[in-house]
């Protein structure tokens, strides 16, 4: 049995577009980027649009709101070991844009109990970011979406 | 013999109808799959290969290239794991990854290695160790997420197929224990699978009482952790004639890859996979598959995916599948017999390992070397599957024999 | 059938490229390419490759983030974990077997993001029977071979710093040769040794940068363009570990060699990350190559010109954009009047893995 630790670091380049979204979040703000051809919202944002292959065309505030597109409760740890209390997350589908199948949206916690998760009453629920006092321009600067 | 291959197009200049090399599987091995093996990853690759050739009656001086699929390096353990796993190689060799569905774009680039004309005789492998990867194999998939915007929430990997599922129940008002009856009829498939880790009779209620990982998502919604290498050999039509009376041919082939941002799109339904269906279904001149399809390979790494599979490759109706499988539509006896051989809920998960798997339990299928997995009806053509990334990637086979 | 490259786009090119993420950097390289062939992504390819490995990546699965900024989403699109040249490879392939009329192929480098490469090179060799013996640095593999080629051919390390000095003195005017440098052989031969017989100079630097080649048949390569370069490529795996190659021979780009049809060659693009694999590269393609070199015959207008732009000496190390980047002064060459050219690609240690691409007007 060979036992080896791979020592592998990385200092990953956030790019212009994540890093306008980063310090957005210091000021608890959402912002995405717009393409005016064929109108989609990108967040998190991205400085080309996928759908038209051209730059998109500038960035746009999103409020801190949206709905619960789908929420789970995780038992288990990342490294697979068992949690007492579940983390709740999911995806929040953030209002801005009219199109259905995709749109501008969040992965992060949502501040509800597993009784909401368990009987999908959370999936649908409109909900509203929880930002830290202390804020550093992280994704971490938002506690978690909690219901209104 | 040559066929005229239909050119998959979005509308260039013209299109032009070319005459392409007819490609079939003469040859396939598998090791059993199972939660740790003792042999390296080289040894698992070399298991399967020689079972391969052993089948196809060709020694490894006859193959032409070599292509290798295998999915996250970090598993195995190795940086530019292609070369590694197949220590003295001395042949034109690449390795194809597209995450989860590794296993099913091999055989597809075995395909096109041979229909170019670029290669015969091509030996085809996937491989997956995880049993090596500490503290767990599961710690692996922390490194999946965009590092900056999503890995500090801590997620793994259950997470994502958590959403998906969750999505599933909520958009078509699927019930968790119909969910169940996929992992039911595939573990209970698999029961008569010798390379099988988990086959065996369980019942719904075994799957809604087993420990919840991550609601919904209970332990027996879940493929196992497995070691595991596959292996097939993809010739031209002139040389499949001169070594096998059965050869199983390709008939279509088709691969998609969504966009990476997974937060914000529609998780009940797997477009990329309609889309890719749609590309090999095209290629192999296939109008309606719910009935031209005799039998389907759809990739289970959990229950759910089963169902959702079904549907994006149009054998079932949106929301639709898993009244299906209450119907007994997807049973070996059934009239579209789904995962015969027990898929990856039965057999294990060896990731890309297991989508060639699903291949050549195809190949068995429509050769009728499947021994008590072989479907009750005739068949002739099938189709298999696989899937991964973030929720965005799909691969698409069709056998015909 | 025939396949012609339509189009190339780099950027990059840069020790470091803190201002934009990976993806923004292959986006920038790919509006370039599709600009270059008058084609929309969208519309007009059908396949797309990315040549990438996760732990360069520093990401599991780093295919997950090949798509949106090449045009592929939504569309048949995959990764080849390996040299670009290895994408233009699946890329022919897929054209010439109807899957595919236009193929997009993509490789790139943010080396600057890695904060421990050697230790990442040192992963990618055999845990059992390389790793617990592994030297203080990776050139160790390179080092080894570099003696077994003095050997063979004789050649002394000033040979070697006369390659260096060349190489880093025809980056000048490359706009991609980041490390071009005035350096005259003993400056060179005044460094401490890395790795026996290799000093730092001897040894090119990582780079980041992003390079996007667009592939097409024939017909609509002609009716694209009345200048097409059409290409062919092939790869060659030996093993990866030394025990099991024939080290200083470089067997694997001889493998890779064999495999594509032979033609006269007017220039030599071959991978030189360390001065001496110039020569054992170039000496796949022309007979003794040591002699050519003192004879002065290595530039241009000599028998064998070879890495007349600088080659990887100059330009860096983009890693899996390796081959791209030799393709790329490959194609400026063809476009001062030559007729063909040849690309001689390495994924460098610990692979004994060679590319050949071979390109012609």
């Amino acid at each position: 049995m060979i036992r080896y630790v791979p020592k592998a670091k990385y200092s990953y380049s956030a790019g212009q577009a994540q890093s306008v979204f980063l310090n957005g979040l210091k000021e608890k703000k959402i912002l995405g980027t717009v393409c005016n051809k064929c109108k989609k919202v990108y967040v998190p944002p991205k400085m080309y649009c996928e759908e038209c292959f051209k730059p998109t065309d500038g960035w746009v505030e999103l409020k801190d709101e949206g709905i619960v597109h789908t929420a789970i409760a995780s038992f288990v740890s990342w490294t697979r070991d068992r949690l007492e209390e579940p983390i709740i997350s999911g995806t929040i589908k953030l209002y801005g844009s009219e199109r259905d199948y995709v749109f501008p949206g969040m992965f992060h916690r949502i501040c509800t109990t597993y009784d909401k998760v368990r009987d999908m009453s959370i999936i649908g629920a409109k909900v509203k970011a929880v930002w830290n006092e202390k804020r550093v321009g992280s994704i971490e600067d938002i506690q978690c979406f909690k219901e209104v | 013999m040559e066929r005229s291959a239909n050119v998959y197009r979005y509308g260039l200049i013209h299109v032009e109808v070319r005459k392409v090399r007819k490609v079939a599987i003469i040859g396939a091995g598998m090791t059993k799959f199972a939660r740790r093996h003792f042999k390296t990853p080289q040894e698992l690759v070399q298991e399967a290969s020689i079972k391969a050739l052993e089948e196809a009656g060709l020694g490894y001086n006859d193959i032409d290239c070599v292509v290798i699929g295998s999915a996250p390096d970090a598993f195995d353990g190795v940086h530019q794991k292609g070369e590694y796993l197949f220590p003295a190689m001395n042949k034109p060799m690449t390795r194809v990854f597209i995450g989860g569905a590794t296993g099913v774009m091999v055989p597809i680039s075995g395909y096109y290695h041979v229909a170019s004309g670029m290669c015969d005789k091509v030996l085809a492998i996937a491989e997956e160790k995880m049993s090596q990867a500490r503290p767990h194999p599961q710690a692996v998939f922390r490194y999946i997420w965009d590092p900056i915007l999503e890995t500090p929430i801590g997620p793994n990997l259950l997470w994502i197929f958590a959403m998906e599922m969750h999505r599933y129940m909520y958009a078509y008002k699927v019930p968790k224990e119909d969910i169940a009856l996929v992992s039911v009829k595939n573990k209970a498939n698999a029961a008569d699978n010798p390379y099988a880790q988990l086959g065996g009779r369980i019942t719904v209620d075994d799957v809604i009482k087993s420990e919840v990982l991550v609601w919904p998502v209970n332990r027996l919604d879940v493929s196992p952790v497995s070691d595991g290498a596959a292996a097939v050999v993809m010739v031209s039509e002139d040389v499949a004639r001169r070594y096998t009376d059965t050869p199983v041919w390709v008939a279509g082939v088709g691969w998609t890859l969504d966009n990476t941002e997974w937060t914000g799109r529609d998780l009940s339904y797997n477009r990329y996979l309609e889309i890719a269906g749609r590309m090999a279904y095209k290629m192999a001149g296939i109008e309606r598959p719910n009935k031209e399809i005799d039998v389907a390979e759809p990739y289970d790494p959990f229950d759910y995916k089963e169902l959702m599979h079904l549907e994006a490759l149009q054998l079932a109706p949106k929301g639709k599948a898993a009244q299906l499988v209450k119907e007994g539509v997807f049973n070996r006896d059934g009239d579209l017999p789904s995962s015969p051989g027990g898929g990856l809920l039965g057999v294990g998960n060896p990731i890309a390992a297991a989508g060639l798997m699903k291949v050549i339990s195809l190949y068995w299928q429509l050769k009728g070397t499947a021994g008590k997995m072989q479907v009750k009806k005739p068949v002739y053509t099938g189709v298999a599957q696989a899937w991964g990334d973030l929720m965005q990637a799909s691969t698409v086979v069709v056998l015909r024999r | 059938m025939k396949v012609a490259i339509v189009g190339m786009g780099w950027y990059g090119f840069r020790p470091s490229t803190p201002e934009v993420s990976f993806r923004e950097m292959v986006f920038e390289a790919a509006s370039r390419a599709y600009a270059e062939a008058n084609l929309d992504p969208r519309k007009d390819v059908d396949t797309f490759i990315s040549s990438q490995e996760d732990f360069w990546e520093g990401i599991s699965i780093a295919d997950e983030f090949a798509p949106d900024q090449i045009g592929g989403y939504l569309r048949p699109t995959f990764t080849v974990t390996g040299d670009g040249v290895q994408g233009i490879l699946h890329g022919i392939m897929h054209i010439k077997s109807g899957i595919s009329k236009v193929t997009a192929v993509e490789a790139h480098s943010k080396a600057s993001d890695i904060l421990t490469i050697g230790d990442i090179v040192e992963f990618a060799m055999d845990p059992i029977f390389l790793r617990p013996a592994a030297p203080p640095n990776f050139h160790f593999l390179a080092a080894l071979e570099a003696k077994a080629y003095q050997r063979r051919t004789g050649m002394t390390e000033e040979d070697m710093a006369e390659i260096v000095s060349i190489e880093k003195r025809n980056g000048f005017g490359n706009p991609r040769a980041s490390y071009a440098a005035n350096l005259n052989v003993s400056d060179i031969l005044s460094h401490e040794k890395v790795a026996e017989p290799l000093r730092r100079p001897d040894i090119a630097d990582f780079v980041d940068g992003a390079v996007v080649v667009v592939l097409a048949s024939e017909d609509i390569a002609r009716s694209l363009t009345d200048d097409p370069i059409w290409v062919e490529a092939s790869t060659f795996t030996e093993t990866n570990y030394p025990g099991y190659a024939e080290l200083g021979e470089a067997g694997y780009l001889r493998g890779a060699y064999s495999q594509i049809s032979k033609r006269k060659f007017d220039g030599y693009f071959v991978d030189d990350r360390y001065s001496f694999k110039l020569l054992e590269h170039l000496g796949v393609f022309k007979a003794d190559p040591l002699a050519l070199l003192r004879e002065g015959q290595l530039g241009e207008g000599g028998s064998a010109p070879t890495n007349v732009f600088g080659g990887l000496l100059s330009e860096g190390v983009p890693l899996e954009a390796a081959g791209l980047t030799l393709a790329l002064e490959a194609r400026e060459y063809l476009r001062k009047g030559y007729s063909s050219a040849v690309v001689g690609s390495w994924r460098g240690v610990p692979t004994y893995t060679g590319m050949v691409l071979s390109m012609w007007r």
